[in-house]
C-alpha cells in the first residue's frame, strides 16, 4: 500500500511538472489579426545609459498606449555592452527575444544576417522614408530590404570641463599636439589629469586611427587596413598619450570610471558622444551645464576624424505580435518622439524635418553635432561589421597595457580580421 | 559536466569495479527478465535520475564532442525565427580543429597560464587551508566565532564576493586603493596591470578556496587520535616532528581527495576570472573555460566548433590529471 502512495505521488509529481513546463507559453502575447485594432504585448529592449537616458526612454516607450490602448508596452532596459549577445542568445534560442530591439548601427546588418530581424517593407514600421538623413538609413538596408529604422544618430567630440581649461589657460585642443601640451598644462597648474582615454572599448580609438588617415578595413577593394602605417600610428598615438600620463584609462569598468572623473573634475577632457550628454550633466561638475565645453575631436597627422554611430529600432523575425511591433517602431521614430528625445537628451534625430524645430536647432549639444555627422566616418554596413570590434579591443588594450608593441598588435588584428573575412587582402 | 565526469571515472576506477562488479554483473546476467519483474520499482524510483542525467550531461556531451568535428558556426547552424526556418549547413570536418588548437599558440599559451594558475591557487589554498584548520583546533578563546567567521567566505555566493572584489580592486575609485592614498602611497593598477591582474584573480581565488580546505582539513584532523601525540610527546617529539610525522600522515587520505578536487575545481573556475577582468587585460588572465566560452558566446559570429573542441580538449586533460594522481598515489601504497 504504501509503495503505490509513493509511487502515484511520482506520477503525480511528473505530471504537474510537465504541465508547468508546458504552460509558460500562454497568454505572454494576444495577436491583433483581424478587427485593426491593435493589442497584445510589445517587449521593447533599449540599452540607452541607466540613470539619465533610460527614465526618458521608458515614459516615451509607454505612452505608445496612449494612441493604443489595449497594448501594453513592456520596457527593458539591457545594458549596452550585453546588449548584442543577449539579443544573440534569445533569438537564436527562440525563446525570450524582445519584439522590438534598439539595435546598435553595426549589429543591424549581423543581426539581419543571421536571419533574426524583420524586413519592414511594406509595413507600417516606415513611414515617410525619405525624411531620414541618407547615412542614418545606411546601416538599416541589407541585401536590398530595409531590416530597421534608424532612432538616433551619432559621432563624437572632445567634451571638456571650461573651468579646468580656464584655470590651466588653455584652449580646447585642436590637434594631438595641442592635446599633449594642454595635458602637460593643466597638470601644472591644477595637478588634475589632461584626458580620460577609454582602453577598454575599441570604438574610443576609432578617432584616432582615422585622424592618421587609417580605417579599419576598405569595403570597396576588400582590403584590411587596420595593420596599414597609419593604423600602427594611431596605435603609437593611444600608447603615447597613456605613457606620457596626458591620459589615464583602464583595462577594466572603462564606461564608470570615465563618466565619475570627468563628473567629479578629475580629469579635465574625455571624448565622447551625444550619449554621454545627459549622464554628464548630472555630474557636480555640470550643476551649471554651461561649464560642458564641447569640441572636434583633436585631429591626427592626416586631420579629424570621428566615427558615425547610431542606435536603429530592428524588429524581431520571431515576434508573435509583429502588428503592434511595427507601429511601436514606427512611433519611436517619429518627428514627434524625435523631437522629445531631442529637447530631453540632446540626442540627434534622424529625421530631416525634426532639424527644422526650432527647439531642436538652439540645443547646443544638437549644434554642435549636427555638422560633425555629415563629416563623420561611416563604416561598411556588412554583417561582419558587428565583428570587428572584438579582436581589435583584445589588442588595443594589450598595446595600452604594455603587453604587445603597437605594430605587433596592429598585425595580430588583421591577421586576425582576414580570418574572418575570407578572401580579403 | 567537466567537473563531474573525471571524478566519476576517478571513482570507477578506484577498486570499486574490481573488487564488488564481477558478482554484481553475473547476478543480473543470470536472468534479466526475472530481476526486472522483482525490481520494478527499484528501476522505476530510478528511472528519473537516469533520464536527467542522460540529458543535461549525457547529450550535451555527445552534442560537444560531434560539433568539435564539425565546423560549426553561429552563420551556419540550424535555426528557427518566427516563420523563417534556416536549415543547418556546416560540415563535417574531422580532427582539423584538434590540429588547428594543439600546433597554434594560443591554445597552448592560455593552457600554460591555466596551469600556473591552478597549482598556484591549489598550493596556497591547501598551506593556508592547513595553517588555519591547526591554529583552529587548539582549544583558544572564542574559537567557535574564529570558525564561522572563517566560513563566511564560502557562505556568500560566489558571484557576490566577486563582484565585491571588483570594487575593491577598481584602480580609481576601489576601497584598497583609497585606503593606499590615505597611507600616502601610490595606487596600485590591480587590474589594469597584466602581471598584478594575475596576482589579483589568484587572491581573490584564494579567499574563495581556503574555507573549504580548511574545513576539510578540520574534520581530518579531528579524526587523529590523540593518544598519538601524547605518546609523540612523551618520547621526546617536539611541535614540528609531531606535525611532520603524525598530522600530516593522518591527514592524507583527506588532504589526496581535496586536492584532486580543488585542481579540478580551479582549473574550470569560470567565475572568479570571468567576473574579475573577463580575461582581461587583453588575454592576460584568460583560462582554457573562459576562453572557450568567449568563443562560442562573445566572439561573432560564435564559433561553436572551436568552442566545444577546447572544451573536450579540458575534459580529456583532466581525466589525464586525475588518473595520474590516482596512480602516483597508489604507488605510494595508497589505498584510496
Amino acid at each position: 500500500m504504501r509503495r503505490g502512495i509513493a509511487a502515484t505521488a511520482l506520477v503525480a509529481a511528473l505530471g504537474v511538472t510537465l504541465a508547468a513546463c508546458g504552460g509558460s507559453d500562454g497568454g505572454s502575447n494576444g495577436g491583433s489579426k483581424g478587427s485593426g485594432e491593435l493589442s497584445g504585448t510589445v517587449t521593447w529592449w533599449d540599452t540607452s545609459t541607466v540613470g539619465s537616458e533610460d527614465k526618458v526612454f521608458k515614459k516615451i516607450a509607454e505612452d505608445f498606449t496612449k494612441k493604443h490602448p489595449k497594448v501594453t508596452v513592456k520596457y527593458v532596459n539591457v545594458p549596452f555592452g550585453e546588449a548584442q549577445n543577449k539579443f544573440k542568445n534569445a533569438a537564436q534560442a527562440g525563446s525570450g527575444a524582445p519584439d522590438v530591439m534598439r539595435s546598435e548601427v553595426a549589429w543591424t546588418p549581423e543581426f539581419a544576417d543571421l536571419g533574426y530581424l524583420a524586413p519592414l517593407d511594406g509595413t507600417p514600421a516606415l513611414k515617410n522614408q525619405e525624411d531620414f538623413l541618407e547615412q542614418a538609413a545606411a546601416s538599416t538596408k541589407y541585401k536590398g530590404k530595409t531590416y530597421a529604422v534608424p532612432q538616433v544618430i551619432d559621432s563624437m567630440g572632445i567634451f571638456y570641463n571650461k573651468k579646468i581649461l580656464k584655470e590651466a589657460g588653455v584652449e580646447a585642443p585642436a590637434s594631438i599636439a595641442d592635446l599633449k601640451t594642454a595635458a602637460a598644462k593643466i597638470k601644472e597648474k591644477t595637478g588634475k589629469t589632461g584626458l580620460y582615454l577609454r582602453g577598454d572599448d575599441p570604438y574610443w580609438f576609432l578617432s584616432f586611427l582615422y585622424g592618421e588617415g587609417g580605417d579599419l578595413v576598405d569595403a570597396d577593394k576588400k582590403t584590411v587596413t587596420i595593420d596599414s602605417e597609419a593604423g600602427v600610428k594611431a596605435m603609437k598615438t593611444v600608447k603615447d598619450l597613456v605613457d606620457s600620463k596626458a591620459a589615464i584609462t583602464d583595462a577594466t569598468n572603462g564606461w564608470d570610471n570615465m563618466q565619475a572623473s570627468f563628473k567629479d573634475g578629475k580629469v579635465a577632457m574625455m571624448i565622447n558622444g551625444p550619449w554621454a550628454v545627459a549622464d554628464t550633466y548630472t555630474g557636480k561638475e555640470f550643476a551649471d551645464k554651461a561649464n560642458l565645453g564641447i569640441a572636434p575631436v583633436p585631429a591626427g597627422s592626416a586631420g579629424q576624424g570621428s566615427p558615425q554611430g547610431g542606435h536603429n529600432l530592428a524588429v524581431y523575425a520571431g515576434s508573435k505580435n509583429l502588428d503592434a511591433s511595427y507601429a511601436f517602431t514606427e512611433y519611436m521614430s517619429s518627428p514627434e518622439v524625435q523631437a522629445q528625445i531631442a529637447k530631453e537628451l540632446s540626442l540627434l534625430p534622424t529625421r530631416q524635418s525634426v532639424y527644422l524645430q526650432k527647439e531642436v536647432v538652439t540645443n547646443p549639444m544638437i549644434a554642435f553635432f549636427k555638422p560633425v555627422i555629415d563629416k563623420a566616418v561611416e563604416r561598411p554596413w556588412i554583417p561582419e561589421t558587428g565583428s570587428l570590434f572584438a579582436p581589435l579591443g583584445v589588442e588595443y588594450t594589450k598595446v595600452l597595457t604594455g603587453q604587445t608593441t603597437p605594430e605587433q598588435g596592429a598585425k595580430a588584428v588583421g591577421d586576425n580580421y582576414r580570418k574572418l573575412l575570407k578572401d580579403w587582402k | 559536466m567537466a567537473v563531474d565526469t573525471p571524478s566519476q571515472s576517478v571513482a570507477k576506477a578506484a577498486g570499486d569495479v574490481v573488487a564488488r562488479g564481477p558478482r554484481r554483473g553475473t547476478g543480473s546476467r543470470r536472468a534479466p527478465k526475472r530481476s526486472l519483474a522483482t525490481h520494478w520499482y527499484a528501476w522505476a524510483m530510478v528511472a528519473p535520475v537516469v533520464i536527467v542525467i542522460a540529458v543535461i550531461i549525457g547529450y550535451p556531451l555527445v552534442r560537444g564532442l560531434y560539433l568539435s568535428l564539425t565546423d560549426a558556426n553561429e552563420r551556419n547552424v540550424a535555426r528557427t525565427i518566427g516563420v523563417n526556418e534556416i536549415p543547418a549547413t556546416y560540415e563535417f570536418v574531422g580532427l582539423d580543429n584538434y590540429t588547428d588548437a594543439l600546433t597554434g599558440s594560443q591554445f597552448l599559451g592560455t593552457l600554460g597560464w591555466t596551469v600556473v594558475w591552478t597549482v598556484s591557487c591549489v598550493t596556497l589554498t591547501f598551506a593556508l587551508g592547513l595553517v588555519l584548520a591547526n591554529v583552529l583546533n587548539r582549544r583558544i578563546a572564542g574559537r567557535s566565532v574564529y570558525r564561522m567567521l572563517l566560513i563566511l567566505p564560502w557562505a556568500i555566493p560566489g558571484f557576490v564576493s566577486v563582484f565585491a572584489w571588483r570594487f575593491l580592486y577598481d584602480e580609481r575609485r576601489g576601497m584598497l586603493n583609497q585606503i593606499l592614498s590615505g597611507l600616502g602611497m601610490d595606487a596600485v593598477p590591480w587590474l589594469n596591470d597584466p602581471l598584478m591582474a594575475k596576482f589579483s584573480v589568484i587572491a581573490v581565488n584564494v579567499w574563495l578556496g581556503v574555507p573549504f580546505m580548511m574545513v576539510a582539513l578540520l574534520g581530518g584532523l579531528q579524526s587523529i587520535p590523540g593518544e598519538l601525540y601524547e605518546a609523540a610527546e612523551m618520547d621526546g617529539a617536539n611541535a614540528w616532528q609531531r606535525f611532520r610525522n603524525i598530522t600530516l600522515p593522518g591527514l592524507r587520505s583527506v588532504s589526496t581527495t581535496v586536492v584532486l578536487l580543488s585542481t579540478i575545481w580551479t582549473f574550470n573556475m569560470f567565475p572568479v576570472i570571468f567576473l574579475l577582468t573577463r580575461g582581461g587585460p587583453g588575454e592576460a588572465t584568460q583560462i582554457l573555460v573562459t576562453q572557450a566560452y568567449k568563443f562560442s558566446f562573445e566572439i561573432s559570429p560564435r564559433d561553436f566548433a572551436q568552442s566545444s573542441t577546447w572544451g573536450v580538449l579540458i575534459l580529456v586533460l583532466l581525466m589525464i590529471f586525475a588518473a595520474f594522481y590516482q596512480r602516483v598515489l597508489r604507488k605510494q601504497g595508497d589505498v584510496w
